[in-house]
Order: structure tokens, then sequence, then C-alpha cells
């Protein structure tokens, strides 16, 4: 599904590599956890998968395809197939909450019937049948990143990347986030999350890679988070 | 392909840069203007010159007794009348002359009259000091230098003069106006274009958030620059379209009824070239605010 063969990416301009020399494989169907202060090439991990950046030396491979001979043009099919979530949710504030999610479908061409089928699915899915006429300021944030997954969910993904989508809940509304992400690993979505949060890591049991300063430290399956922020 | 999504896009982004879409309509207006303009107004000066060349003629203007005195090509003296007859029956031999018709010094000097007779030097002047001429006329107006080679040199020939020649003046000036016409459109279409890359750059800015949703959940850069795109075409139309109104009203109002009404030795370009450069000037609008849009967007919004 995922693998890494000896990436290192630096930044144009900076001298301290972003990631060094990492090689991991992610199995389909996992559910991984990605941690580390920061700094330590968690948020650059993320966008080389979802191919924002190419690696510098080493090889990325997502979902079959090595991402750095992967010509410009077919990377929007490639991340059809990738679903994403964000701290921020990255709703649009004029639309409703299935208009959200039907944006997704939109703007790759679905056809009409199929997003009127898709929708009321996908956010009855994620715990929010009923509210799909509300906007996002009228929702909590718990409600607002359920949107947000259900925008990324609406697709039926292979992967779902998390970037600390935990992060502006409070601890018991990342539960229930928690809960559906491993809801929606349990479907044979791979999932991989970037999260600061201990409690979660600790009670998920998951596997757990760990980078520091652009290395990986740890990789270990049923870990723990295992360092004091 | 969502039309009806694309087209909502569209309308909002519009919506979004009012002052800015304005600016770049008026500019495209106003350039489009001027070169549809320019385009008219060559074609104006070829209906012109096709007119005059047609009432133009080659002059050749023979010595006269006090020629011979003054003007080196004379030195031999008054033209003969057996040089005359060789005269005309070498021009009437000539395929490229179409006519010849022979000017006495009073039909000259009446002319001359007829042309000056109230001002003070008209007086001076007596019948015996105008000059005999062949008028000829051609059937190539261009086919001036033909006459002049075989004449200019002729004993009794003064001068060859190619009346056109005094058009061509005119002409120059009328040409270079038209260039001046299209530095001016030519300045007008950078500006036009820079408000238009402008103009789509802040529309993409503005709309950062979708875009950015876009090319998450994998939108094709086509479907996400297609609505920038179309606003900058729409915004072209919309002037492209004011420049056609101007044009048309230049040719009802200026053409039409004053300067058809003011000057009649000008024949005036009518209707049909005027419509002929509509779809030029549209297609114009169109596609150039498309592919500048394009060109701001290339680096902008790259996947």
């Amino acid at each position: 599904m995922i693998r890494f063969d000896s990436v290192s990416k630096t930044y144009p301009k900076q001298n301290r590599p972003a990631l060094r020399d990492v090689s991991l494989e992610i199995e389909k169907g996992e559910f991984v956890f990605l941690v580390g202060s920061s700094g330590s090439g968690k948020s650059t991990f993320l966008r080389l998968l979802l191919r924002e950046e190419r690696a510098s030396h080493g090889q990325v491979h997502v979902l079959g395809k090595d991402l750095g001979r992967l010509s410009n043009w077919k990377v929007p099919q490639m991340r059809r197939r990738l679903g994403t979530v964000f701290q921020d949710f990255r709703l649009l504030p004029n639309k409703t909450v299935a208009q959200n999610v039907a944006f997704a479908l939109e703007v790759i061409g679905k056809p009409r019937t199929e997003i009127r089928k898709a929708v009321p699915q996908v956010l009855e899915l994620v715990g929010l049948g009923g509210k799909e006429g509300r906007m996002p300021g009228e929702l909590s944030g718990g409600e607002q990143q359920r949107v947000a997954i259900a925008r990324a969910f609406v697709n039926r993904p292979m992967l779902l990347i998390a970037d600390e989508p935990t992060g502006n809940l409070d601890p018991q509304t990342s539960v229930g986030i928690m809960k559906l992400l491993d809801r929606i690993n349990r479907t044979g979505t791979t999932v991989i999350m970037a999260t600061h949060d201990q409690q979660i890591v600790d009670q998920m049991r998951k596997r757990v890679i760990e980078l520091d300063q652009g290395r990986l430290v740890r990789d270990q399956s049923r870990g723990v988070y295992g360092y004091q922020n | 392909m969502r039309a009806q999504f694309v087209l909502s896009e569209i309308g909002v982004g519009l919506r979004r840069n009012l002052t800015m879409t304005f600016a770049v309509i008026v500019s495209v207006a106003l350039s489009l203007a001027l070169f549809g303009g320019s385009l008219l107004m060559r074609e104006q000066v070829s209906t012109m010159k096709g007119y005059w060349y047609d009432k133009v003629n080659v002059n050749i203007f023979l010595c006269s007794r006090s020629d011979a005195e003054t003007d080196p090509a004379c030195a031999k003296g008054a033209a003969t009348t057996e040089q005359k007859k060789q005269i005309r029956a070498d021009l009437e031999k000539m395929p490229v002359v179409q006519s010849v018709q022979f000017e006495t010094a009073e039909e000259a000097y009446k002319h001359y009259k007829e042309q000056f007779g109230k001002s003070p030097i008209a007086g001076s002047v007596t019948p015996d000091q105008m000059q005999e001429s062949f008028r000829v006329k051609l059937r190539d107006p261009t086919k001036y230098a033909v006459i002049s080679s075989a004449f200019a040199e002729r004993p009794g020939v003064q001068l060859v003069q190619d009346q056109k020649d005094l058009l061509e003046d005119l002409f120059n000036l009328l040409s270079g106006a038209n260039y001046a016409a299209l530095g001016v459109m030519a300045l007008m279409l950078v500006v036009a274009l820079a408000l238009i890359v402008n103009t789509v750059r802040v529309s993409a800015f503005s709309r950062r958030r979708e875009t950015g949703i876009m090319r998450l959940v994998g939108a094709s850069s086509f479907y996400i620059q297609i609505p920038f795109i179309m606003e900058a075409a729409f915004a072209g139309l919309l002037g492209a379209c004011f420049a056609c109104l101007l044009l048309v009203g230049g040719q009802y109002f200026l053409v039409n009824n004053w300067l058809a009404q003011h000057i009649d030795v000008v024949q005036f370009i009518g209707w049909d070239a005027v419509l002929g450069k509509l779809p030029l000037v549209i297609a114009i609008g169109v596609l150039m605010p498309a592919l500048a849009a394009f060109v701001a967007l290339w680096k902008y919004l790259r996947v």
C-alpha cells in the first residue's frame, strides 16, 4: 500500500533535511499513528504521500504508484483514491454540510444521481444524519470534523490520511472522532494519523511510527506514545 | 463536466471582483475598438487609393518656348509638332496605356485661371507661358516607371510627373496615423492583459480555500482552472461586445452621418467592411483574456 525506500527530503534553501533516509512499509488495512515533536518531519511525510512534494532521494510508493515518476497530470487521479482530514477541518463556510460533502464529488465530475445517493449515506455513517442542511458555523468542532471525515471518505478511498484530526478538539470529542476513524479502518481503509495526543495513542494500541529530526526512530506495532511532550 | 457547477462558480467570481471585472471590460473594449478602428482605417486608405488612383494621370509636360532658357532638359527649345506626334503615337502603342489626352497651352491656361483666377499672380501669367502636356491614363497606376523611363529623356519633354506621388504623401500621413493608433492599441492591450492577469490572481486567491479542497480531493487542474479561464473569457466577451458597439457607432455617426455628408471627394468604407471585422474582434476578445488567465494560473494553481 505504502512503501518508503530510503526517502530523504530537503526543502530548497535549507541545509537540514526534513526527512532523512526513511524506509518503511504500511500494509493495506493498517492503522498507523505518526508521532514526533513539531519539526520532526511528520508533515513532510504526509505531504510526500499526497504528492504535494517529491522526495529528494529515494522512492515513495503509494497505492502501487511510484510518486517520483508520476506525471503531474496523473496526480489528481491518484488523489481521488486518498482521503485527507486536517486539524482545521477546511470546510467551505458558505455551503451546507451536505453541499460540502457533495463538493468533493462534484469537482471530480461524478454524476448527480451518484452524489445524491452517496452523500446522505456517508453522513449517516459519520453520525450526522439529519444535519445535512446545517452550515458549518452552526456545528461544534467535533461535528465539523465529522463533516470533513465524511468528505474525505465519501469517495471510499483506499487510504485515509489524517493530520492531527483531534488537535482542535477536547478529549471527549476526540474519543468520538477516534471511534469513527477506527470504524472506517475496519471497513478495510488504511488510516495514517499524525498526532500529538498521547492519551489516544496509548488507548488505541495501534502501530506507532515515531520521527525525530527527520529520522525514523521507532516503528512499533501495538505501541504507545512513548515520550513526554 | 458539470456545466451548472462551472457556471455558478463563474458568476460568483465575477461578482466578487466587480471593480476589477469592470476595469478589464473597459480596457479590453478600448484596445479592441482601437484595433478594429485601425483595421478599418487601413481598409479606408486602400479604398481611397483605389478610388484616387483610378482618377490620377501621369502627366508628360512638354517644353515651351520660355522653358528653353531656364530648364536644361529643354535646352533644344520648345517641343516641335513632329516630336509631339511621335510621343502620342508611341504612347498609344504601349499596352499599359489606357488613354491619352493632349492639353494645349490655352486649355492649361483656362484650367489655371479656373483654379487660381482670383490670386494676384494669376494676372501676370500669359497663355504662352503655360505648358502643353499629355495626360496619360494607365491601366495599372503602379506602372508609372514604364512611362517615365520611356519619355523622361525624350527631346521636347520637360518632365514626367506621376500625380500618384502627390497622393502618396497623404496616404503616408494616413498610414502614419494608423501606426500611431496601433501603438496605442498595443499599449492598451498590455494594460488589459496585465489587468486580466491580476484579476485572475486575485480571484484565485479569494477562492484558495475552494481550490485547495479541489486539489486535495483530486479535481483535475483543468477542472480547477476552467472557472477562472471562463471568467476572463466572459469579461473579454463583454469588452469585445462594447468594442463592436463602438465600431458600429463610429461607422454610423462619424462616417455615414458626418464625414460622408461633408466630404464628397472621398469614398468611405461601407457596412460590409465594419461588420466583417466584428467576428475577429470578438474572437480576439474572448481568446486573448482566456489565454492570459491560463498563463496567470500556470504557476498559481499547480497540482
